[in-house]
């Protein structure tokens, strides 16, 4: 459903997708059926000349059914959803497989930096690039990202991953993707961080390995800072 | 105060073993009357001052209530229609407004979401019709501390005030929305409300004060001063509803005081709750909050479905399907609801298996709200209804509450969430549950107890119009949000054309779709308002007892006078809900009707 608008862009995506898909069968299914009973009292009971309501308690075990039978459905559905949604979450959030590459995501009132390893693959060297605004990665490799805040809180989202995750100044909080398909696309800040949330838009760079590894060495060395606007850095570099 | 406290040393042990002994009741009864200055029987002419801002009859205090409430929501339609006309439009000059700026937008969505939850859903669905119906529908004069009732009022009064201020002082009204998250809510450099953010706290804070004297009260007149005979399940669900509501919010407001207190200390004193940069925590507020904010919802779902179980009974001429099924799915939800706040923080920076033990709450809690709304269903059957207009409005309620409770299971499934958290898909759930539950059952209620508020009818035609011009414009805002979120539009920005990802075919027009149709929305609440005050003056007289129904405040004059029942307190032979009973020619049974057999 969700790829019909937004391609699927990382391993885990299609997944996501599936289950956002799998919840909308089974509520849709049954939220369907509970409208078209609850209409279809309205207009069979419609009041009548000359015909009085019934009297049900609805305490009987047999009138019961009508409540408990639903009960027990939605019971059996909610478990099947449940299995569902932790299976996903585990891929995404839990285990972490091994990565190719890290790079480092640094949010801050109201810009992105994020910090590439340079043509050695390693972070914290000489040829490290850092870019404002703009993430590179290269298709079919597993990356580990590390967001760290300067300042407030902010929300790395990368849409055509299904990937979200908040960024909590003095916190160093870790995850993984892996891209499928190349192009260029939107991240966004998804966490209210003042005036300019509005304004911090950032791009993912999805390309093929060639075209990659010639960015990396193009701008091997490139630090570019983002000015900090409130002055504090948040205990960050 | 004496004479007040002297009738409180009277209730809790008389009056405690609930089928209580009339002799008992009429002496409580006698002793609420002092409390009173001995208004009730002998009504004097007092000043308009007095009889309306200086009440203790819980009947003004819910009006007053109702009223500021109404008030209210102005403000929070205000606030949506100028930042909804900048989010379809962007950069126009908004008529009535103005251009919006960034900072403008944050303090608009903050206020309607604080004011629409803080000061209209909780003022009117627990605060108005607590204090209106409880003593009607119990039996009994009064609130048992009407002083406290006044006090509450009044605390609720200075709260708004407090708001208000907040956005007369340097750098405006806070816009950090209503969650109120640090550190961008701690630190002025941050949010650049030196002032706005502190007063927006306070006035949250002054606000829970109001609605713990209110809750004491409600749980506390319902507990000692039903009517003699009435006995736990002889009272009617709204009732039950607003006691287990008060109960959910007292038990969980606590927390949420603490730490507005501690978050108001970091940014007046310099404390470091919830700074990281001197070893507090940010997240800890979150907990705080949620903690309170979760069961919240329940507070003010819970009064609307009791609302919903009056009047499809009364206008389906039938008895409450499984009256006892309600109440323990009641409180089975109000135990849970303390038990899934974290499912709003599941990518907050929570340790990720956390979302596994909130996942599985969250999704239980279906369960219980669920039944309810099978139950309500079931009540239909058989019945004999009539499309007025309160019921149309409880059907209403039921009809679109089921789709935010089912679009809920999205964001209650920690994988789905991932995707979801934080787009318009959570709004366009949250509006499918809030709606409903702040307007489309405050609609009911207020159509069908409005004669008995009043002593007036309202005009059905006008009324069925401001039903239809309501509930399809809702449809039509929030669906296309539904289908925007699902697109990845996120929440609280105030321009989406940076984004070209958000600026695909369809998506601008899905936008300028829901304010269109939010515009026509608002427009219809003029019928509302129109009708509303037309029929407070004007309306045909209604008697006592228009809707032929059941529960005791039907049983008294329309308007009541100050004491409810000027032909003595009723007793109670029955349950509410006993309509076309089997025996009876007549399809209603009134709970004070002594029994012929």
């Amino acid at each position: 459903m969700i790829s019909k608008y937004l391609e699927a862009g990382s391993t885990y995506a299609g997944d996501i997708d599936s289950l956002i898909l799998l919840i909308l069968a089974v509520v849709g299914f049954w939220g369907l059926l509970a409208e078209v009973v609850f209409f279809g009292l309205i207009f069979k009971f419609a009041e009548k000349e000359g015909v009085k309501a019934l009297y049900v308690t609805g305490e009987d075990p047999k009138e019961k059914r009508w409540v408990s039978i639903p009960h027990y459905l939605t019971l059996i559905f909610d478990v099947m959803i449940i299995i569902g949604a932790l299976r996903v979450w585990a891929e995404v959030k839990l285990d972490m497989p091994q990565a190719d590459e890290t790079v480092r995501v640094t949010a801050q009132q109201w810009a992105w930096t994020f910090t590439h390893p340079g043509p050695d693959g390693k972070l914290d060297t000489e040829d490290d690039i850092r870019t404002v605004d703009e993430l590179h990665v290269e298709v079919g490799k597993t990356y580990h990202f590390e967001l760290a805040s300067r300042d407030v809180l902010h929300s790395f989202s990368v849409p055509i991953f299904r990937l979200k995750q908040d960024i909590v100044p003095g916190r160093i909080i870790k995850g993984w993707f892996k891209p499928v398909i190349t192009g260029t696309y939107d991240i966004q800040c998804t966490e209210i961080c003042g005036i300019g949330h509005g304004l911090m838009p950032a791009k993912i760079v999805i390309s093929e390995a060639g075209k990659h590894q010639a960015w990396v060495k193009a701008n091997a060395g490139v630090a570019a800072v983002a000015a900090p606007v409130s002055g504090s850095t948040g205990g960050m570099p | 105060m004496s004479s007040n406290s002297e009738s409180l040393g009277h209730l809790p042990i008389d009056a405690m073993s609930t089928a209580a002994g009339e002799a008992t009741k009429t002496d409580t009864h006698g002793h609420s009357h002092d409390a009173h200055g001995g208004h009730g029987e002998h009504h004097e002419e007092q000043n308009f001052f007095l009889k309306y801002f200086w009440s203790t009859d819980h009947k003004i205090i819910g009006m007053q209530y109702l009223f500021t409430g109404m008030l209210m929501a102005l403000v929070g339609g205000f606030t949506v229609y100028v930042f909804r006309m900048q989010i379809a439009f962007p950069g126009i000059s908004v008529p009535g407004w103005g251009r919006v700026t960034p900072a403008n937008y944050d303090g608009l969505i903050t206020t309607h979401g604080s004011v629409m939850i803080f000061w209209v859903a909780m003022p009117v669905l627990i605060a108005a019709l607590g204090n209106y119906l409880i003593p009607l529908m119990i039996g009994c004069d009064d609130m048992v501390f009407p002083r406290l009732n006044r006090l509450s009022y009044q605390i609720f009064a200075i709260s708004i005030l407090v708001l208000g201020a907040s956005f007369l002082v340097k750098g405006g009204a806070f816009g950090g929305a209503w969650t109120s998250y640090p550190p961008l809510s701690a630190k002025a450099e941050y949010n650049l409300t030196p002032q706005g953010a502190p007063l927006w706290l306070l006035a949250v804070a002054l606000e829970f004060v109001a609605f713990l004297l209110g809750g004491i009260n409600f749980v506390t007149t319902v507990m000692n001063s039903r009517a003699p005979g009435m006995k736990m399940f002889d009272v009617p669900m709204v009732v039950w509803m607003i006691v287990i509501a008060s109960i959910l919010f007292m038990a969980s407001v606590g927390p949420l005081v603490a730490g507005a207190v501690m978050l108001l200390f970091d940014q007046t004193v310099g404390t470091h709750f919830f700074d990281p940069n001197k070893g507090g925590d940010p997240i800890l507020w979150q907990h705080l909050f949620w903690f309170f904010g979760h069961p919240e919802v329940y507070v003010v779902l819970l009064p609307a479905t009791g609302i919903v179980a009056e009047i499809i009974t009364v206008f389906s001429r039938k008895k409450l399907f499984a009256y006892k099924t309600v109440l323990y799915t009641a409180v089975g939800t109000g135990v849970l609801s303390f038990f899934v706040w974290a499912h709003h923080q599941f990518i907050a920076g929570i340790d990720p298996r956390m979302a596994n033990i909130f996942s599985l709450t969250t999704l239980l809690i279906s369960i219980p709200v669920a039944e309810m709304m099978f139950v309500f269903i079931a009540t239909l059957y058989g019945g004999s209804i009539r499309l007025t207009v309160p019921m149309l409005w409880a059907l209403a309620f039921i009809g679109e509450f089921l789709i935010g409770g089912v679009t809920g299971i999205f964001l209650g499934a920690s994988g789905a969430d991932i995707y979801f958290h934080d787009t318009y898909f959570v709004i366009a759930h949250f509006h499918y549950t809030f709606f409903p539950i702040a307007f489309i059952s405050v609609f009911a209620a207020v159509t069908y107890w409005f004669p008995k508020m009043f002593g007036k009818m309202m005009n059905e035609t006008f009324g069925k119009l401001h039903f239809w011009g309501t509930i399809i414009p809702f449809n039509f805002i929030f669906i296309p949000l539904f289908l925007l979120g699902v697109r990845g539009d996120h929440r609280r920005i105030f321009d989406y054309s940076r984004f070209p990802d958000l600026m695909k075919p369809g998506m601008p027009e899905l936008r300028v779709l829901a304010t269109l149709s939010l515009v026509t929305l608002l427009a219809f609440q003029a019928i509302f308002l129109l009708n509303f005050f037309y029929s407070l003056f004007k309306g045909k007289k209604a008697d006592r007892n228009p809707w032929l129904a059941n529960t005791l405040e039907w049983q008294t004059p329309s308007p009541p006078p100050h004491g409810n029942f000027p032909e003595g307190l009723p007793t109670v032979y029955r349950g509410p809900y006993e309509y076309s009973h089997p025996d009876r020619a007549q399809d209603y049974w009134p709970q004070n009707e002594k029994a012929a057999s």
